[in-house]
């Protein structure tokens, strides 16, 4: 993001003295300009203009040639001779350009350049260098190693030069005790992109005096409105636009002669265009990236002797093939939007450059050039967003193309190009520029003032209305009716509704000046939470209470998980959502179910050397459909239809809500009582009977068995034991699993054995439920009747079988019944067990005497025996 | 059991026996003995109660002294053994409580206990916040369209800040985006924003609703950054809504989150959704090294373009957004400084927070 130099900007906007980095930031994020980071100067003096008395070459051994100077860096450091006598300080110095007389940079000790490199004393060459002679790369002021600087040319005029004495303080001279603003741009502001942009958003936040330099370059541009005679012709041959915009709306080409090839770049430039984070490359390319600094125009430089005329400004051909100026090969796309030039009279035969995003290897600006041909053009945003985004090249042109660029600003860029080429480069600017203007008139805005209060409550008349659009660059007419006609300057492409001129107003008026109100909001039909959303916190909160941990787990699973699971990987990613971008490779995907990416956070917990952790997780899960339709991309700003909806939704793959739980370790452990269990199946199966009992769910497990009654293991995923699994079945309605995981599992994931887990839907479990007041059973005050009834039953029996049938036999009179004891061994056969309950019955409106109760007994007794029960003596 | 018994009344021997047997109580020390005693010298073969029977064998005359005798010593030793019974049933309890006596310090911990993470409860407080306000809970898909998550809202297909969303894009079955891109048209959702439309059209107006929910950056997971985070979106559109009531809502919110003194400002900004749009600055009085303002959120005016999406007309409705982002409240609510501890599912963390707050 853009740098904001306090020193440029005082160019275009008047600024306080002594105006600080801080209160800079301060000034801009009122109007919208966030700082981004204040960069502190990363040097530390002292540093001081040091008068070269001596400079005595010695010539080395490994043929170097080294000064041995003698330099005088003022009273406060120079040296002391025996005698007390303050004596011009011993430095050695390598750099070809030294020389006795000239004053240059002495970095003393105790100074800290970029890099953190401390100077200090060293012993080099037989002598103690009590310094260093600086060049512009170790200050940190530019690209420039080829020697020190000699202040004599680096931007002083002869009277300041002169008035440079041993031991001036350099630091503030040459900016080197300079902070530097970073700005964040938002992308509506691409004006901002420039100091002409900054300068005035100064002004929107200060009112501070704004001038606007595009005006006198302007001024002074030549404005050619033919071709004929002009330095170059230039055709627009758009046979692709995007969205019917010409990709090219205009294009001003100047030719600047006679340059001096080698002509350096003035210092004051280049520390700006280091400072900015732009590196100095020659004078015509650092001239083009000044000027878009400067003015937020960006511009490109050919040498105009190798490019033959007509520019054609055309779409790339299938096929055509560029190498751009960083080296890299593209295959051009249809949409790509070319600057071509046309050799041997085939017009646009030859490609210069992708417009407004990067020039290509042919055409540039080298060291032999002498005339060059400067472009300064005005492209659609979209069509360079496009070709940024297709060859992964964001370049500062494209950057500010993309946001917008001010598209009557080309001829005051190129003119300012031209005065540094012909001040700095001893070039002659042509008085024939081409300017192809295909620029349309914006339409204004009709405005009604009324909008401001009705969007943002600020009451202002018509009048301040006018002024702050007028003042941001406005052409303001009207103003019967309290409409106003509003024509958004040029550098304000982002001005397009009334809206976006409510925002302006408003900011410059200052959000704070909004007043505070709260809307009252129309109660109607339903308040608070659905059920369903009760539900969900119902849900966690039992699983809290139940003593389990609540944790969120990032939804990307891959290989890894599915093998820890015994799943396999090409069946599951068939039907998984795939990340295009995943951030780790190895998980590409989204989870089909919360227990891989649940057990990767108990894992951790494990692995940090804690214990019995009871975790729980509710998210949601993603579950591809590979024939799910492809989703339509549809223009925004109008409501699609109703089947355009459908067909968004049908494309989006199911992603239901679930909650998983895993338990390892003990489940009860206490401590010095002495009462320890570990986890197991059971101790799920509560879990989940107790969101049931929350929830109010009729819930009931289900182990698959055949129909001999034993174990159907193909129906149990392989992640489970397979007998100690059990679907969870809501009003039959299947909704999960739960039980103890696979021993192979439990062992993959470094699991205590027997740890166990379930995973509800919860979508599906919430559905079965019916939402309605709980209607209470009166309860009966006649005195209960308890038996206890103990059934021998075969193994395939369940316990669940056997309850039923007790229900069955029981009736209406049933309150409770309580499985006390469950028992194999020698006292029932081989393959039997025995269940024993206890039975309460009760009734609403009599004691039940002895009969009642036998006839109650005698009828479970025969339900039971449907099963295969016996009742145990 | 019928006894041959002598029975003959002295009143000089039984007055001793009791005299006897009433020292004895004093000497008693456990109920056990104290009960023997009572047997000894008040039971059916005690010197008392044979003395009692043999009265009916007296004179009338003597029988009314012998009568008057024993009626004051029965007295007598039942008021001894009354007294003393009270004695020993007082020490005997005092010594059962200093037999049963434990140290209640030892730690007791049978039901251990869990824990909510404070991320999603903190969700529920801000749900309770805006239920409180007449406010609906709204919810929509993680996986989402590109349509509800960038062009409803205003992004555009060559927007530029669709492409500084850090977007998880999604493979789906080949179909070309708005801008000519192969693509899914899908994405991880950036934003809770993508909510609003599905609300608007689902809904309809007026629209009071708050959006909690999770969302996806292609962010690398440091002390500040975490690819998958929680924002929670609230979304009015109604007639007359102005930046007012944006406001007034998020100073209360604020408030809400954080204290009586806490409060809100906003400073102009872009989002394609909201125009005007601002940052949301929050005045956070317990920040470390003194109260100060740090970044809170985004929010603005809801872009008419955004609600032509959802078909309803800007010159009749307006509307106001804003999001926060819930790990950068809880940040600073509860004084976490890396973001690791909220996203790793260490059960030390959660346990800090047990139910909530």
């Amino acid at each position: 993001m853009p740098m904001v130099d306090i020193d440029w900007l005082k160019e275009h906007v008047t600024v306080p003295e002594g105006l600080t980095y801080e209160q800079l930031a301060a000034d801009l994020v009122r109007v919208g300009l966030e700082e981004e980071e204040i960069h502190e100067s990363q040097v530390t003096g002292p540093i001081v203009v040091g008068y070269v008395v001596e400079a005595t070459p010695e010539p080395q051994k490994n043929g170097k040639t080294i000064n041995w100077c003698k330099v005088d860096v003022g009273d406060e450091y120079n040296d002391v001779d025996e005698n007390g006598n303050k004596v011009p300080r011993g430095i050695v110095c390598g750099a070809p350009n030294m020389a006795a007389g000239e004053k240059v940079v002495v970095t003393l000790p105790g100074a800290v350049l970029p890099g953190d490199f401390r100077i200090e004393p060293r012993k080099t060459y037989g002598h103690i260098s009590e310094g260093m002679c600086a060049s512009e790369r170790e200050l940190g002021l530019g690209d420039s190693h080829d020697g020190i600087i000699l202040l004599r040319d680096y931007g002083f005029t002869e009277e300041e030069y002169e008035n440079l004495k041993p031991g001036d303080d350099l630091m503030h001279l040459l900016h080197l005790d300079q902070p530097i603003l970073e700005i964040n741009v938002t992308p509506d502001r691409g004006y901002a992109f420039s100091y002409r942009g900054v300068g005035r958003e100064y002004h929107n936040s200060t009112g501070a005096e704004f001038r606007d330099p595009a005006i006198e370059l302007d001024a002074r541009a030549p404005h050619v409105e033919s071709s004929d005679g002009s330095d170059i012709e230039i055709v627009i041959d758009d046979d692709n636009p995007i969205h019917g915009v010409v990709g090219c709306d205009r294009y001003y080409a100047r030719a600047v002669r006679g340059y001096q090839p080698g002509s350096p770049t003035p210092n004051w430039m280049r520390r700006r265009l280091t400072r900015a984070g732009m590196r100095s490359l020659s004078l015509p390319v650092d001239v083009t990236n000044y000027v878009m600094l400067d003015l937020g125009q960006p511009m490109h430089a050919y040498d105009l002797d190798k490019v033959a005329g007509p520019i054609v400004v055309r779409r790339a051909r299938p096929g055509e093939k560029l190498q751009t100026l960083d080296g890299k090969d593209h295959d051009l796309d249809s949409e790509d939007l070319l600057i071509t030039d046309s050799p041997n009279g085939e017009r646009g035969s030859r490609i210069l450059g992708i417009a407004g995003v990067m020039g290509g290897m042919y055409g540039e600006v080298t060291a032999e050039t002498t005339n060059i041909l400067l472009e300064a053009a005005h492209f659609d945003p979209i069509t360079i967003a496009r070709s940024a985004r297709r060859h992964k090249i964001p370049s500062e042109a494209s950057r500010r193309f993309e946001r917008g660029v001010d598209d009557r600003l080309q001829p005051a860029a190129a003119q300012l190009a031209c005065d540094l080429l012909e001040k700095y480069g001893e070039a002659t600017p042509s008085d024939t520029p081409r300017d192809l203007d295909n620029t349309v008139l914006r339409r204004p805005i009709n405005f009604r003032s009324s909008e401001v209060e009705r969007l943002t409550a600020l009451k202002l008349d018509i009048n301040q209305v006018s002024d702050i659009l007028t003042d941001i660059g406005c052409e303001v007419a009207g103003g019967g009716n309290g409409e106003l006609s509003v024509t958004p300057p040029t550098w304000r492409p982002d001005l397009d509704e009334p809206c976006d001129l409510v925002e302006e107003i408003a900011r410059i008026v200052g959000y704070d000046e909004i007043p505070v109100t709260v809307p009252a909001v129309p109660v109607e039909g339903h308040v608070g939470l659905t059920a369903d959303q009760l539900h969900q916190r119902q849900v966690a909160d039992e699983l809290a209470e139940y003593g389990m941990v609540e944790s969120l787990s990032y939804p990307f699973v891959g290989k890894e998980d599915y093998r820890n699971f015994l799943e396999d990987e090409e069946t599951i990613e068939k039907v998984s959502v795939e990340i295009v971008n995943p951030l780790a490779g190895d998980r590409p995907f989204l989870r089909r179910d919360l227990m891989p990416t649940l057990a990767q956070t108990v894992q951790r917990n494990i692995h940090r050397g804690l214990d019995d952790i009871k975790l729980y997780e509710i998210g949601h899960v993603y579950l591809w459909d590979p024939d799910a339709p492809a989703i339509p991309a549809l223009p925004g700003g109008k409501r699609p239809t109703n089947d355009q909806l459908r067909a968004l939704d049908a494309g989006l793959p199911k992603q239901p809500l679930r909650v998983a739980g895993i338990l390892t370790g003990h489940a009860i452990d206490d401590g010095w009582l002495g009462d320890k269990r570990a986890v197991d199946w059971t101790d799920a199966v509560e879990a989940v009977h107790r969101i049931a009992d929350r929830l109010g769910a009729d819930i009931e497990l289900v182990q698959p068995r055949n129909a001999d009654g034993a174990i159907d293991g193909d129906e149990i995923p392989a992640s489970w034991h397979p007998g100690r699994a059990a679907k969870v079945m809501a009003n039959g309605v299947f909704v999960g699993w739960v039980g103890e995981f696979h021993p192979t599992v439990n062992e993959k994931l470094g699991f205590p054995k027997h740890s166990a887990a379930f995973e509800l839907d919860l979508d599906t479990l919430f559905g079965t439920l019916d939402n309605k007041p709980v209607q209470a059973r009166p309860i009966s005050t006649f005195p209960p009747v308890k038996q206890d009834l103990a059934f021998t039953v075969k193994d395939t029996v369940t316990a669940g079988q056997l309850r039923d049938a007790i229900e069955r036999g029981a009736g209406d009179d049933l309150e409770s019944i309580d499985l006390f004891d469950v028992y194999h061994g020698d006292q029932v056969g081989e393959g039997e067990k025995s269940l024993a309950y206890a039975v309460t019955f009760r009734s609403p409106d009599k004691t039940l005497d002895s009969s009642d109760s036998e006839a109650l007994r005698k009828r479970i007794v025969e339900e039971a025996a449907k099963l295969g029960a016996q009742l145990r003596a | 059991m019928e006894v041959a018994q002598d029975l003959h009344f002295d009143a000089d021997e039984v007055t001793a026996a009791v005299a006897e047997g009433i020292e004895k109580i004093g000497q008693a020390s456990t109920m056990e003995e104290l009960k023997a005693i009572k047997t000894q010298y008040a039971g059916a073969q005690s010197a008392m109660t044979l003395a009692s029977k043999a009265i009916g064998g007296l004179d009338k005359d003597q029988k009314k002294e012998a009568g008057k005798l024993m009626g004051k010593l029965r007295a007598d030793f039942g008021r001894a053994y009354g007294a003393r019974e009270t004695e020993v049933k007082a020490a005997e309890e005092a010594a059962a409580l200093a037999a049963e006596t434990v140290d209640m310090t030892l730690p007791v911990k049978r039901k251990p206990l869990g824990a909510r993470h404070p991320l999603p409860k903190l969700m529920e407080d801000v749900e309770d916040f805006f239920v409180g306000m007449g406010w609906q809970i709204s919810d929509g898909p993680e996986v989402e369209t590109e349509w509800f998550d960038f062009d409803a809202l205003n992004f555009g297909p060559d927007h530029p800040a669709r492409q500084m969303q850090d977007t998880f894009y999604v493979k789906g079955n080949q179909a070309r985006d708005a801008a000519g891109f192969v693509g899914s048209n899908m994405v991880m959702r950036t934003q809770t924003s993508s909510d609003q439309v599905r609300a608007l059209i689902g809904r309809g107006v007026p629209l009071y609703i708050a959006c909690p929910g999770r969302v996806f950056r292609t962010d690398e997971l440091d002390a500040t950054h975490t690819p998958v985070f929680h924002q929670v979106e609230a979304l009015a559109v109604d007639r007359n809504l102005t930046m007012a009531d944006l406001k007034g809502v998020l100073d209360k919110l604020a408030v809400a989150m954080f204290g009586p003194e806490a409060k809100t400002r906003l400073r102009p900004s872009y989002f394609p959704f909201t125009e005007p749009s601002a940052e949301l600055d929050l005045w956070f009085p317990d920040k470390k090294g003194g109260a100060g303002w740090l970044e809170w959120g985004g929010c603005g005016m809801v872009n008419p373009n955004v609600l032509k999406s959802a078909g309803l007309d800007p010159e009749v409705y307006t509307g106001f957004a804003f999001g926060v982002g819930v790990e950068r409240t809880l940040l600073l609510r509860h004084d976490i400084n890396d973001m690791h501890d909220l996203v790793e599912g260490d059960v030390r963390f959660s346990e800090q927070f047990v139910m909530g707050e």
